[in-house]
């Protein structure tokens, strides 16, 4: 009994800092609808300011007061991120932001890094409370005694801020229509600022706040990432309570978890959360989202037309370029090429169900990587050649998607997304713990190309050909009428339903579809590569995609593979730097600034400024 | 990288675009080694590897070079990702002329490496990665390892374990190969040495993501004579301060893998645990009788002006194994290279140390002490060292193990 206590109270205690950090991204989602990534970027800053204030203030006065203090500091850097970053890009198409902030990520990676260097720092103890006390045998340290005391009140005095106070009403006005809250005449730029602030303010907090049960290192802003999202989803997206419950329940679980079935700790959050989701598709105490609320931000997409025939030109003057590379290059490049192309088709994949779908997932990986292993167990305990493999490969990353799309389609938007999430863990999850199949992390090994596709050159022909035949094909797929009838479920779910189109099948059939395209970009990875490893799988390879479909542009047909090919490019070049990810991150911001509708968008526009395209009639 | 050696990756770049490959080695031009770490992802252990290959190079060229040519490195960041580092094997033993690979901590991207390695018939030398698939299960003739394996730190600790009466053991370990590894070998050895041990507990917490008081509290609740720790980095740190809170280590016997190196105890500072037995270095413990080991460390600080890690030492014992390679193949073909690492030895700070024919792991050993607390920092007392070929398992063991070459 006593150490079943003892375990309840050390949930509550974790509870805190997840607690805080999740509410900050909820709200500033609520208001905002951005999803920031890089929030656990601010966790991690939290604590290494409040280390550094931990040294200089001293005693018991000094380090409450260093806790607020880093909560504030890094409110306030983010308000500077939200100004110089954010601010031009909120009319960009919906979750267009999420590359901005991934490229804050990056940013804030080296930064750290240059200014409290690699080493991890251990968080300093709270004066007067680094002993234990004796609940009914069990030690508790105090510390978690006092975690557990102040979260509840760091909770209610946001709750009273949100529900009694004027500042409140607005935020809420804004949650439910930011539109017309600007129309009464509330700067809404101010509001976003001020929200944006305290969710920073939050996730510092929750940063300071751990110190003294762990400290600061440079993995932190990833490692709580994933539990964040998690808990916010449980909770429902932009509900106070529901992230306190949710991030109570997902840490007490974590106790009795890790003693009673102490190798479940790489999925039990994802599990718990498909189940919450299964039956509440928002979360425990979130609200249905209204249709339409947040459909179209900005200029309304252009219908779709096959190409005219300068630009067919151009992609065919392009292919035969490419088509001749072995000819006149160095084996280096065709490696790189190769790589290039394998990346543009599972980017091309996501886009497609993306940009023609409106289906944003999270976890498309699961495709990519179930691809490569299916063909990589397939070689390993089959035998089986390779050009079978590549048969497989899309054919078991299909049924996958049939299964996992079925399930997932239940929810929309957001938990749509986070849904997908957490079957990409579950899938990252059984690669690394099956260790007698898959090798666990130490992967399938020597999975290498038939012997006539071993030379780098044939094998760049066969990526070649199936990388951009591929992706031609998911261009025929927009055009064909299963493209009109996904654009009419995404645009209008209503209305395309009652023209007769079944659009949960339609989506279906196109998370399918991408689905198979992923598979064969994976299993094309897996041969050029020799070897696969759960990574493939991990949630940040969704992410890549992720970002570069928005990157290349969404609301374009060729989004996808050109922001592969430019983000693959640029990274090749930049990781030769000592701070990479610096120059990376701050790329992608620069990128994301001047051409809020990605690089096809802007440079179409450009091109039709500049009376090198025409511009279409439905446009003028 | 510096800025240097970053200005030749792009003219070499611009090279590649305009005139393909094959930049051949001339006579006095530099023999070029192809690194590839995790520079940005592991930065507090690939920083200190990286000094140390850097001092090492000093020394070697300042003696001459190898072949009479000077000995250069190629740095080169993968990201801590498999599919990233073969690319980059690949552009440099393509396009940069590299005449052989080596690097990587994590231990997948080692077996990646090794994977290619042995598809294209280059040589690799695993300096850090710890995974015993790399020179047993999935061993190559290409690819050799310099770091003392898993297996071989664990069964030092096994040895240690067996000489006390502790009989309940629990163990706790990070949830991935390297930690699955460490905890079977560590099982395996005890065993032998020990029959009747019985192990009572397993706790397997997620990479970097521990929840130490919840670990903590389900450790004490098996009640173990003696605990076995092979979690390190952040996760230590937790899990040695909920512990301690909790009174977890109070009479009990505590092994820790890797624990005591400079790496993982610094940051502890004087909250480091008292009384463990663990690997590690102790680097301020030597003295004149150490001779190349109070060498080493000495030029190490004086260079750098900051204290060496173990990563230090390996990234030294690096270029040494790398030269002393080269040196006995007299060419920089890779099969003669290939050649020359089978029974190589290598004079090194930690003494004479030699790659195994018959499974081509270098019998360098490790440091076993006690940790204490000393003027508020941890540190290893009582320490030995012990060379690694006598924990390895017989020749018919690893003949098994291996596949046939």
């Amino acid at each position: 009994m006593g150490l079943f206590i003892a375990q309840i109270l050390t949930g509550l205690a974790n509870a805190g800092a997840l607690f805080m950090v999740a509410s900050g991204l909820s709200l500033i989602f609520g208001v905002t609808r951005v999803v920031n990534f890089a929030h656990g970027s601010f966790y991690m800053l939290g604590a290494y300011v409040g280390y550094s204030l931990m040294q200089v203030l001293p005693g018991m006065v000094g380090f409450w007061g260093a806790i607020l203090l880093a909560g504030i500091i890094v409110g306030l850097i983010g308000v500077i991120v939200e100004i110089c970053v954010l601010r031009p890009v909120y009319s960009a198409p919906e979750l267009f932001q999420l590359v901005a902030t991934f490229g804050v990520i990056l940013v804030i990676q080296d930064l750290a890094l240059m200014i409290w260097g690699p080493q991890d720092l251990l968080g300093p103890r709270a004066p007067g409370l680094k002993g234990v006390i004796r609940i009914m045998g069990e030690p508790v340290p105090q510390y978690d005694i006092a975690l557990i005391v102040i979260t509840p009140f760091v909770a209610f005095a946001l709750w009273y801020l949100i529900t009694k106070t004027r500042i409140g009403t607005l935020v809420r006005a804004a949650t439910q229509d930011r539109e017309m809250v600007s129309a009464l005449g509330v700067n809404q730029a101010w509001l976003f600022t001020g929200v944006f602030f305290l969710g920073c303010a939050l996730a510092g907090l929750g940063g300071a706040l751990q110190l003294p049960k762990g400290g600061a290192d440079l993995l932190m802003d990833f490692t709580i990432l994933g539990s964040v999202f998690v808990v916010v989803v449980i909770g429902g997206m932009g509900s106070l309570p529901g992230a306190y419950l949710a991030a109570v329940i997902i840490s007490v679980l974590n106790v009795f978890g890790v003693t009673y079935a102490p190798q479940s700790t790489l999925v039990l959050m994802f599990l718990v959360m498909v189940v919450v989701l299964m039956f509440r598709p928002f979360g425990l105490l979130g609200k249905e989202e209204v249709a339409g609320e947040h459909g179209q931000v900005g200029e309304p997409e252009r219908p779709i037309k096959p190409a005219g025939n300068r630009i067919r030109l151009l992609v065919a003057a392009g292919l035969l370029i490419l088509g001749l590379l072995p000819l006149y290059s160095g084996n280096f490049a065709v490696v790189l090429v190769t790589d290039i192309l394998i990346f543009c088709l599972f980017a091309a994949s996501l886009h497609f169900m993306l940009g023609q779908g409106g289906l944003v997932s999270f976890g498309h990986a699961a495709f990519f990587g179930g691809g490569a292993y299916a063909a990589a167990l397939f070689v390993t305990y089959a035998d089986t050649p390779m050009e079978l493999a590549l048969v497989l490969a899309p054919i078991c990353a299909g049924l996958a998607a049939i299964v996992i799309g079925w399930v997932c389609l239940r929810s929309t938007g957001v938990y749509f997304a986070m849904l997908t999430l957490a079957f990409g863990q579950l899938l990252w999850s059984l690669a690394f713990q099956w260790g007698d199949v898959t090798g666990g992390d130490d992967g399938l090994v020597n999975i290498w190309p038939s012997d006539w596709a071993s030379d780098n050159s044939v094998y760049y022909y066969i990526a070649f050909f199936l990388c951009t035949g591929g992706i031609l094909l998911l261009r025929q797929a927009a055009h064909a009428p299963f493209g009109y009838a996904m654009r009419a479920a995404r645009d209008s779910a209503r209305q395309a339903e009652a023209m007769g189109i079944n659009t949960k099948r339609i989506q279906l059939v196109a998370f399918t579809f991408a689905g198979i395209m992923a598979g064969l970009a994976g299993g094309l990875f897996v041969f050029s590569k020799g070897s696969i490893f759960p990574n493939e799988l991990e949630t940040a390879r969704s992410f890549d995609a992720l970002i570069v479909v928005f990157l290349g542009g969404v609301k374009t047909l060729s989004g996808g593979w050109v922001g592969a090919a430019f983000f693959e490019g640029i990274k090749d070049y930049l990781t030769r730097f000592e701070y990479w990810r610096f120059a990376l991150g701050l790329s992608i911001i620069v990128v994301v600034i001047l051409g809020p509708e990605g690089i096809v968008g802007s440079l179409r526009k450009a091109g039709e400024r500049f009376g090198l395209l025409k511009v279409p009639e439905d446009a003028k | 990288m510096n800025r240097s050696s970053f200005l030749k990756g792009i003219f070499g770049a611009i090279a590649l675009s305009v005139t393909g490959l094959s930049v051949a080695a001339q006579s006095g031009e530099p023999i070029k080694i192809g690194e590839i770490n995790h520079y940005k992802r592991m930065a507090a252990f690939a920083e200190p590897y990286k000094k140390g290959i850097e001092l090492g190079l000093e020394e070697i060229n300042a003696a001459g070079g190898v072949l009479d040519r000077p000995l250069e490195f190629i740095f080169r960041d993968d990201q801590g990702d498999p599919g990233e580092a073969i690319k980059i094997a690949e552009e440099l033993m393509t396009s940069e002329g590299t005449v052989m690979l080596t690097g990587t901590i994590l231990s997948n991207v080692g077996l990646a490496i090794s994977a290619v390695a042995a598809e294209k018939k280059w040589v690799y030398l695993a300096s850090e990665p710890l995974a015993d698939a790399l020179t047993w299960s999935q061993g190559n003739p290409w690819t050799f390892r310099l770091r003392t394996s898993t297996y071989m730190q664990a069964a030092m600790l096994a040895e240690q374990a067996a000489k006390t009466d502790a009989m309940k053991y629990a163990t706790i370990a990070p949830n991935y190969a390297y930690g699955k590894d460490a905890v079977a070998a560590f099982k395996e050895v005890l065993t032998q040495l020990k029959p009747g041990v019985e192990f009572v507990g397993e706790q397997w917490p997620a990479l970097f993501k521990i929840d130490a008081g919840a670990e903590v509290q389900a450790l004490e609740r098996s009640k173990p004579d003696a605990i076995y720790n092979v979690t390190f980095g952040p996760d230590l740190a937790k899990f040695v301060r909920e512990g301690t809170t909790r009174g977890l280590f109070d009479g009990r016997a505590v092994y820790g893998l890797l624990s005591g190196e400079p790496e993982y105890l610094e940051p502890l500072a004087d909250e480091a645990p008292k009384g463990w037995v663990v690997t590690g270095y102790p680097w301020y413990d030597f003295d004149e009788d150490d001779g190349a080991n109070k060498t080493f460390v000495d030029a190490y600080q004086a260079r750098f002006n900051e204290t060496p890690k173990l990563g230090s030492l390996v990234g030294y014992m690096t270029a040494a194994t790398i030269a002393a390679a080269i040196r006995k193949a007299g060419s920089t073909e890779g099969d003669a290279i290939r050649m020359a690492f089978e029974g190589l030895d290598v004079t090194t700070p930690v003494g004479e140390i030699t790659f195994r024919e018959i499974d081509n792991q270098a019998t360098m050993g490790a440091f076993v002490g006690k940790t204490m607390l000393k003027d508020g920092a941890g540190v290893m007392t009582d320490w030995v060292y012990l060379d690694g070929a006598d924990y390895l398992p017989s020749d018919e063991e690893i003949a098994k193990l291996r596949p046939a070459e």
